[in-house]
C-alpha cells in the first residue's frame, strides 16, 4: 500500500479526474482552455498593437471635448466621487447604527481587501487608463476622484444619522448640476466617448425611473382606460427592437414634431432610451407590487389612510426596495445599449470613436480594429461586471427572494 | 344638529364622478398627443411633397440585395419580403444554437469537474457584461474580415468546414431541406404520441415508462429514413485553390450576426439555467435521495422538470432579444429587414410608413414568440390546488 497521497494528488482526483469520463472531459477542455488562453496571450502581449489606443486616449474617454474645458470633466468626476462617498458613509453609518453592517466588526486590513475585492476592476482599469497615458491630466483626474472620494467617506460616516435635508437635496441635485456644468462648456452634441455613454444611460435611467413607476402603477389601475393605455404603452415598446426606435428617431423624427423644432441627436437618444428603458423598468416595478402581501395594502387601508397615501407611503416604498437589484440590471443594459446609438444617429459615443480612430492616417490600412474593440470591451466590461456584482451584493443584503 | 346626510355627496367629491373624470382626461390627453403627432406627420410631408400611404411599397426598390434572386426593379414589397427571410434566418437558428449553448454552458457551470466549472464561470462572466453590438462588430471586422485567413490559404478543421475571409462554409444536406422538415415533423409527432402511450402504459401498470428508450430510436429511424428519401447525400465544402464547392456558404456578414448573437444570448441563457436549476428547492432532492432514487433519476425526475418550468419565461424573454437585436445586423452589412428598410428609405419611400411597418413587422414577430413561450408555459405551471 502507498502512503498518503499528497493533497494536491487528492485534489486532482476529486475535481478533475473522478471518473475515466471525467478525464476525458478535463484533457478536451484543456486544450480548448489553453488555445483561448495562449491565442489571447499572444495578442494582448506580442501581435496586439496599442499604439492606436494610447494615441487616441482622449478621443476614447471624452470625444472631441475641447483641451480648455477638460478642467470640468475632472472637477466633475471629483464632485460626483465625493457625493458618491458621502452617500457611501452615511449608508455605512446608518447601518452600523441599525446593526446590520457586514463589515463593521472587521479589521482596517479585511476591510480594504474587502473594497478591493468588489472593485478590482475599476482599480485595474484606472491603472491601465494611467499606464497608456501619455500627459499629466488622467493623473491628476484620478488622484483627485480618489481623494474625493475617500474625503466624501470620511466626511459622511461623520455625519449624524439622521441626514439633514440640505444634503440629501444636495446629493440629489448634484448630478443635474454637474450636467449643466459640462453642457455649459460644450452643448451636448459635442460630448463623445466613454463620457458621452455614461451621461446617455445615467440621463436616461434616472428620467424613465418616474415614468416606469407611473406605468406600473397604471397598468394595476381599476380605471379600464388608465389600465389600458399604460398596458399598450408597455407592450409596444417591450415589443420593438430598440435599435429600429433610434434609427426611426434619426430618420423619422423630423416629421413628428413641428418645422424647426427638431431636438438634438443626444436628446433624441435619450428620449429612445428613457420611453424604451421606461416600459421595462415598469415590467420590475409591476413585479415588486405584485410580490408585496395583501395585508399591507390592506392594513394601511383600515387604519384610514387614503388611497394615494397608501400607494405612496406604504406599497411603493416596500415594492421599490425589492426590486432595487433588477432595477440595476437594467442599469447595466442600458449602459451596453447606449453603443446602438452610434450608429444609428452618428453620435461620437464610445463604439463610433473606435470605429473612426482606425481610418486616421497615421493608422489608415492597419487591421488595428481588433486591438481597439477588445480595448473597449474591456472599458465596458469593467463597469457592467462591477454593478453586476454590487447588485448581488445588495440582493443578498436586501434578502430579496428569501422570504 | 346637522341633517342626516342621505343625498349624493357633491359632484367633486363623488367617486364614481371623479373615476369618469380621471378617465376622460387621461384619453383626452392622450388623444391630444397622438393628434398632434398626427397632424405634424401630414403637415410635415405635404410641406415636403411626401405621400404618407402604402403606395410605395409597389415602387421599383432600385437596390440588390447579394445572395438573393432579388433584383433592384422588382418592388420594395418584395424587398422587405426577402428582408424577412434573412431576419428569420438568423433568428431561428440563432435561438436553437444559443439554446444548446447556452444550455450546455450553464450545465457546465454546476458540473463536479473544477475545469469545466471554471472555463463555463469566466465564459459568461465575460460575455454577460460586453455589448453584444460590441460583440457583433468584433465578429465582423475583427473575426470574419480579418483574423479569417485568405481563401488560398483557408482553415479547414478535419476537412469539414471552409473558414475564409469569404465566409465560412459548412456541410449541407444535398437536394434541399424540405424532406428534413417533413421528417422533423413527423418525427416530432410521433415521439409526442410515443411518450404519451408509454406514460399511459406506466400510470395503468406500474412498469418504468422508458419513455426515452422508445422516443428516441424513433426519431432516429424516422430522420434517417428522410435523409435517405431525400436522396442520401451530405454535401461537404471542398476547396480547390480559390473556389469552394458543395456545403452551404455563411457569408461573413451573416457569421457576424449569428456569432454575435449566439455567443452573448447563450451566456444569458446559461445564467438562467444555472439559477433554475439551483432554484429547486433542496429538500426535493433530499427527498428523492431517501426515495433512493440514484443521481441522474433525481436529476430527470425531480430537478430538470422543476427547473425547467422556473427557466422557461426568461429564457422566452432571451430569445425576445435575440429576435430584436437581429436588427444590429444592419451595421455590419447584413440585409435583415431594417437594413432593407432603412436602405429603401434612403432611395427615396416615404420614412414614417416605412418604420412605421418596421415596428409593426417586430411587434407581430414579438407578440408570436411570446405566445409560443406562454403555451409552453402554461403547459408547464403548477395546477395549484
Amino acid at each position: 500500500m502507498s502512503a498518503t497521497p499528497s493533497p494536491a494528488l487528492v485534489w486532482l482526483r476529486r475535481n478533475l479526474f473522478r471518473s475515466p469520463a471525467d478525464g476525458i472531459l478535463t484533457v478536451v477542455s484543456a486544450v480548448v482552455v489553453a488555445t483561448v488562453l495562449y491565442r489571447t496571450a499572444r495578442f494582448v502581449a506580442v501581435t496586439g498593437r496599442w499604439e492606436i489606443i494610447e494615441v487616441n486616449l482622449r478621443l476614447l474617454m471624452v470625444g472631441r471635448f475641447p483641451d480648455i474645458h477638460l478642467p470640468r470633466v475632472s472637477i466633475s468626476l471629483a464632485v460626483a466621487a465625493f457625493v458618491g462617498g458621502l452617500v457611501a458613509g452615511v449608508v455605512h453609518r446608518r447601518q452600523v447604527a441599525a446593526g446590520t453592517s457586514a463589515v463593521a466588526h472587521l479589521g482596517t486590513g479585511r476591510r480594504a481587501l474587502d473594497l478591493l475585492e468588489r472593485f478590482w476592476p475599476v482599480l485595474a482599469g484606472a491603472a491601465l487608463l494611467l499606464a497608456l497615458s501619455r500627459t499629466t491630466g488622467p493623473w491628476v483626474t484620478v488622484a483627485g476622484a480618489l481623494a474625493a472620494g475617500m474625503a466624501g467617506r470620511l466626511i459622511g460616516a461623520r455625519l449624524p444619522a439622521v441626514v439633514h435635508p440640505g444634503v440629501v437635496l444636495g446629493a440629489v441635485i448634484t448630478p443635474f448640476a454637474l450636467v449643466a456644468y459640462l453642457a455649459d462648456a460644450v452643448g451636448w452634441d459635442g460630448w463623445g466617448g466613454l463620457m458621452l455613454n455614461v451621461f446617455m444611460a445615467v440621463a436616461s435611467i434616472i428620467l424613465c425611473f418616474p415614468l416606469g413607476v407611473l406605468a406600473a402603477l397604471g397598468r394595476r389601475s381599476t380605471l379600464p382606460a388608465v389600465r389600458w393605455v399604460s398596458t399598450a404603452y408597455i407592450e409596444l415598446f417591450r415589443g420593438v427592437p430598440l435599435f429600429v426606435l433610434l434609427l426611426m428617431s434619426g430618420a423619422a423624427l423630423g416629421f413628428f414634431v413641428p418645422v424647426d423644432a427638431a431636438p438634438g441627436r443626444v436628446v433624441r437618444a435619450i428620449v429612445v432610451f428613457t420611453l424604451f428603458t421606461g416600459a421595462y423598468m415598469a415590467e420590475i416595478v409591476r413585479g415588486g407590487l405584485q410580490s408585496l402581501p395583501k395585508g399591507q395594502p390592506e392594513a394601511a387601508r383600515a387604519l384610514g389612510l387614503s388611497p394615494t397615501k397608501v400607494t405612496f407611503l406604504i406599497v411603493l416604498p416596500q415594492a421599490l426596495r425589492n426590486v432595487i437589484p433588477a432595477q440595476v440590471g437594467q442599469l447595466i443594459s442600458l449602459f451596453k445599449d447606449t453603443t446602438l446609438a452610434g450608429f444609428a444617429l452618428g453620435l461620437f459615443e464610445l463604439l463610433n470613436v473606435s470605429r473612426s480612430i482606425t481610418s486616421q492616417d497615421a493608422f489608415r490600412g492597419q487591421p488595428l480594429l481588433p486591438e481597439v474593440l477588445a480595448f473597449v470591451a474591456l472599458l465596458f466590461w469593467i463597469g457592467s461586471y462591477t454593478m453586476a456584482r454590487e447588485s448581488q451584493r445588495l440582493e443578498r443584503k436586501l434578502g430579496v427572494g428569501e422570504r | 344638529m346637522t341633517t342626516a346626510r342621505t343625498g349624493r355627496p357633491p359632484l367633486w367629491r363623488d367617486v364614481r364622478v371623479l373615476r369618469v373624470a380621471f378617465q376622460v382626461a387621461v384619453l383626452g390627453i392622450i388623444a391630444l398627443v397622438l393628434g398632434t403627432l398626427v397632424g405634424n406627420v401630414q403637415a410635415n410631408s405635404e410641406r415636403l411633397g411626401i405621400p404618407t400611404g402604402f403606395e410605395y411599397l409597389d415602387n421599383p426598390a432600385q437596390f440588390p440585395i447579394p445572395d438573393s434572386e432579388f433584383r433592384p426593379t422588382q418592388p420594395v414589397r418584395d424587398a422587405l419580403v426577402e428582408g424577412l427571410a434573412n431576419t428569420l434566418r438568423v433568428v431561428v437558428l440563432g435561438i436553437v444554437m444559443a439554446t444548446v449553448l447556452g444550455v450546455l454552458v450553464g450545465i457546465g457551470r454546476l458540473s463536479g469537474n473544477w475545469l469545466v466549472r471554471t472555463a463555463a464561470r469566466v465564459y459568461v462572466e465575460i460575455l454577460r457584461n460586453i455589448p453584444v453590438f460590441v460583440l457583433i462588430v468584433f465578429a465582423y471586422f475583427a473575426l470574419a474580415l480579418t483574423a479569417f485567413p485568405a481563401i488560398s490559404e483557408a482553415w479547414e478543421p478535419l476537412g469539414l468546414a471552409v473558414f475564409s475571409n469569404r465566409g465560412v462554409v459548412v456541410p449541407w444536406v444535398d437536394g434541399g431541406i424540405a424532406p428534413l422538415v417533413v421528417g422533423g415533423v413527423v418525427a416530432t409527432v410521433l415521439a409526442f404520441g410515443l411518450s404519451r402511450w408509454r406514460t399511459a402504459v406506466a400510470d395503468r401498470t406500474g412498469a418504468p415508462a422508458h419513455t426515452v428508450r422508445f422516443a428516441v430510436p424513433a426519431v432516429v429511424l424516422v430522420m434517417v429514413a428522410a435523409w435517405l428519401l431525400s436522396g442520401l447525400a451530405l454535401s461537404v465544402p471542398d476547396r480547390e485553390a480559390s473556389s469552394v464547392s458543395g456545403g452551404i456558404r455563411m457569408t461573413p456578414e451573416y457569421f457576424a450576426i449569428f456569432f454575435g448573437l449566439v455567443v452573448y444570448t447563450a451566456s444569458h441563457i446559461a445564467e438562467i439555467v444555472r439559477g433554475s436549476i439551483q432554484a429547486v428547492d433542496r429538500g426535493q432532492v433530499e427527498a428523492a435521495s431517501a426515495l433512493a432514487l440514484s443521481g441522474s433519476q433525481r436529476l430527470r425526475y425531480i430537478v430538470l422538470p422543476q427547473s425547467f418550468r422556473i427557466a422557461v419565461p426568461p429564457i422566452g424573454n432571451q430569445y425576445l432579444n435575440l429576435s430584436k437585436n437581429s436588427t444590429l445586423g444592419t451595421a455590419v452589412g447584413y440585409f435583415e429587414l431594417a437594413r432593407v428598410t432603412s436602405i429603401s428609405v434612403g432611395n427615396g419611400a416615404p420614412a414614417v410608413p416605412s418604420y412605421l411597418l418596421l415596428l409593426g413587422i417586430f411587434l407581430v414577430l414579438s407578440l408570436t414568440l411570446s405566445f409560443g413561450v406562454n403555451v409552453v408555459n402554461r403547459r408547464l405551471a403548477l395546477v395549484e390546488r
